[in-house]
């Protein structure tokens, strides 16, 4: 299982003076979800648009399935699914004519053809819709057609540009057990994009994060927050009343006088301490000797949005 | 469309599957069916004209040589003839079947769908190029046939063989006419993203070379008016000159193509001196004849609608495509 599908290298995209994706490298091995995570413009689109060969790179390799992209697309692009981000159908055909269409540009014949369109359209919960024209599609019907569309090739890898974007949170829950029960159940590859924390949290089994054009972190979302805040484990985030005849400095010097508080932070009537250990009871006391008042305190645990957040203050 | 009756089922190449997707697009589009009853509507009209005056022009003529060539070329001035409606016409053909191509499948975001399948990224301008061709060479063949089907029954004069291959080139001519304009359209689909800017700028290119190219080239022929003084062999030089200035217009190259494939007695395009017109009989010269006479316009058509091919080939091929 640990042979890499898809394998960038020093991959770098120049627009004039504008570098796009800067020296990119990454992995991904055969059956897992990668998520790719960054900002709007951190260079994602790019990254997939070389990988298919639909972009040249400046300099780097890609090499996907072992075939390099940019000399070969077609031998690509048929072991490729790729989900455009707000992909666009046909609107005057339908549902079912779209999917048909795209699987005889991959070589099928025309009965074959309908019958996988068929069996997909049912399988991404379309079977009642098949007949309705592609332009009557709510955007949330779209996203699971463009998802049965990629799948009518019968790809080894899929790649996802932004597949939840626009769609309600129903919608997009039902997407992402529909690619998470795929890669299960097929062994297929997946790398989708997002900026969107929670959705990769959710079904990613690896994550690379993306600003600026640059990988700044990758790996399992746990070994990501571990790495990040090893000089901090523990935040405590404290809600605090400051009476009026003590500045919020005083608090904060008294607090950093604890032993085992590294930093303290002040946002918005909230203090965020990070310390070695788990000091809540010391904070507590610390607080309410100061003469402030304590309204809650709070032991934080990481997500993938502080990871996010911290990168890109670190960015 | 897709659910074809009869059941072949075998892979079919994916070019030609999308330049039936293309064609039948085309067919169903309201744009082209409102293209070709302008067009049907022109013919009908230029085929009346030509038939209620043929029997005068008949009567002038020595011979009734070439009477069925008259079908496309003799009117009373009340309507253009036929071959005059196809160089007006065949422009916003072209521009009009070619101008949204490919921006708008970009637009609509099938573009980078339809290139993330295993196919060669030329193939669909090429399919583009080649299914408004088909669309457009069925409709220029069935409309020139028809029009001489009409003047068989009308008149009951059947064609020569040598009228008939006239009347045949004269239509392959107008369809390397519109495949230029068709060219040139799609050229500027790839450039612009707006399909209403590509149509525009079509639009622009076919004003300009039918009004204001001429306006600058007679500025020009004033401007290098010989004095009347000058010498026979200045003059013709002046004169050709003008004309060259003229033969950089397809419609120039298109009117002189057909002028002299359906009037079997024009036999030079340029002036002739009094020397060169001794000892010649006046009479039709042969088909072989007139098309050696047009070679060079015909040439010129080629290259010019190649080379719109060729432009808008290497901008699509490195063009970066972005989900819209």
């Amino acid at each position: 299982m640990d042979t890499n599908i898809i394998e960038v290298f020093g991959l770098t995209k120049k627009y004039g003076s504008f570098t796009a994706v800067d020296q990119l490298t990454l992995s991904v091995k055969k059956g897992e979800i990668y998520g790719l995570l960054g900002p709007n413009g951190a260079g994602k689109s790019t990254t997939i648009l070389m990988m298919l060969g639909l972009t040249e790179p400046t300099s780097g390799t890609v090499t996907v399935c072992g075939i390099n992209p940019v000399t070969n697309p077609i031998e690509v692009k048929k072991k490729v699914g790729y989900l455009p981000e707000d992909v666009g159908f046909y609107d005057d055909y339908s549902g079912f004519e779209n999917l048909v269409y795209t699987a005889r540009l991959n070589g099928l014949p025309q009965v074959e053809a309908g019958k996988r369109a068929e069996d997909l359209l049912s399988r991404v919960g379309l079977h009642d819709e098949a007949k309705k024209l592609a332009g009557k599609y709510s955007r949330g019907m779209r996203q699971r057609l463009g998802l049965a569309d990629v799948l009518i090739k019968n790809p080894e890898v899929i790649i996802l540009d932004e597949p939840t974007l626009g769609i309600d949170p129903r919608g997009m829950q039902e997407l992402l057990d529909l690619i998470a029960k795929l890669s299960r159940e097929e062994g297929l590859t997946i790398l989708l994009s997002s900026h969107h924390l929670q959705q990769v949290q959710q079904v990613c089994n690896r994550v690379g994060l993306f600003v600026g054009g640059r990988m700044i972190a990758e790996g399992e979302i746990s070994s990501l927050s571990k790495g990040l805040f090893k000089n901090e484990p523990f935040t405590i985030e404290a809600g605090v009343r400051i009476p009026p005849e003590i500045s919020a400095g005083t608090i904060s010097e008294k607090l950093k006088s604890v032993e085992g508080v590294l930093t303290v932070g002040f946002d918005d009537g909230r203090m965020i301490i990070g310390c070695s250990r788990d000091l809540s009871t010391e904070l507590a006391s610390a607080i309410i000797s100061s003469g402030a008042g304590l309204t809650c305190l709070n032991k934080k645990t990481y997500g993938l949005n502080d990871i996010y957040n911290r990168y890109f203050e670190n960015a | 469309m897709f659910m074809n009756l009869k059941v072949n089922d075998k892979p079919v190449h994916p070019f030609r599957v999308i330049v039936d997707k293309e064609i039948s697009d085309h067919i169903r589009s309201w744009r082209f069916i409102i293209l070709l009853i302008l067009i049907a509507l022109a013919c009908l009209g230029s085929v009346y004209t030509a038939v209620t005056n043929i029997s005068a022009t008949i009567k002038q003529a020595d011979e009734n040589a070439f009477f069925f060539l008259k079908l496309f070329t003799v009117s009373d001035g009340t309507l253009p003839p036929f071959f005059v409606f196809i160089s007006f016409l065949g422009p916003l053909l072209g521009i009009a079947m070619g101008f949204d191509g490919v921006n708008s499948e970009h637009n609509k975001g099938t573009l980078s769908r339809v290139l993330s399948q295993p196919v060669h990224r030329d193939y669909l301008l090429n399919a583009k190029f080649v299914a408004a061709l088909t669309v457009i060479s069925v409709m220029f063949f069935s409309l020139g046939f028809l029009v001489m089907g009409f003047g068989l029954i009308i008149t009951g004069i059947p064609p020569t063989a040598g009228e008939f291959l006239r009347v045949v080139i004269f239509i392959l001519v107008s369809i390397i006419y519109v495949a230029f304009w068709l060219n040139l359209s799609i050229l500027f689909s790839v450039r612009f993203r707006q399909p209403a800017t590509s149509a525009l700028a079509g639009i622009a290119v076919w004003l300009f070379f039918t009004v204001f190219y001429s306006i600058i080239v007679s500025i020009i022929a004033k401007a290098a008016a010989p004095s009347e003084l000058v010498s026979e062999h200045q003059a013709v030089r002046y004169e050709e000159m003008i004309l060259n200035l003229f033969r950089v217009l397809p419609s120039q190259l298109f009117s002189d193509a057909t002028t002299t494939l359906l009037t079997p007695s024009v036999r030079s395009l340029g002036p002739l001196t009094m020397e060169q017109l001794v000892g010649a009989i006046p009479g039709p010269i042969p088909l072989g004849q007139s098309i050696m006479l047009v070679w060079p316009q015909l040439t010129g058509l080629i290259a010019a609608t190649v080379l719109c091919f060729i432009l808008s080939y290497i901008s699509f091929m490195r063009k970066e495509i972005r989900a819209r």
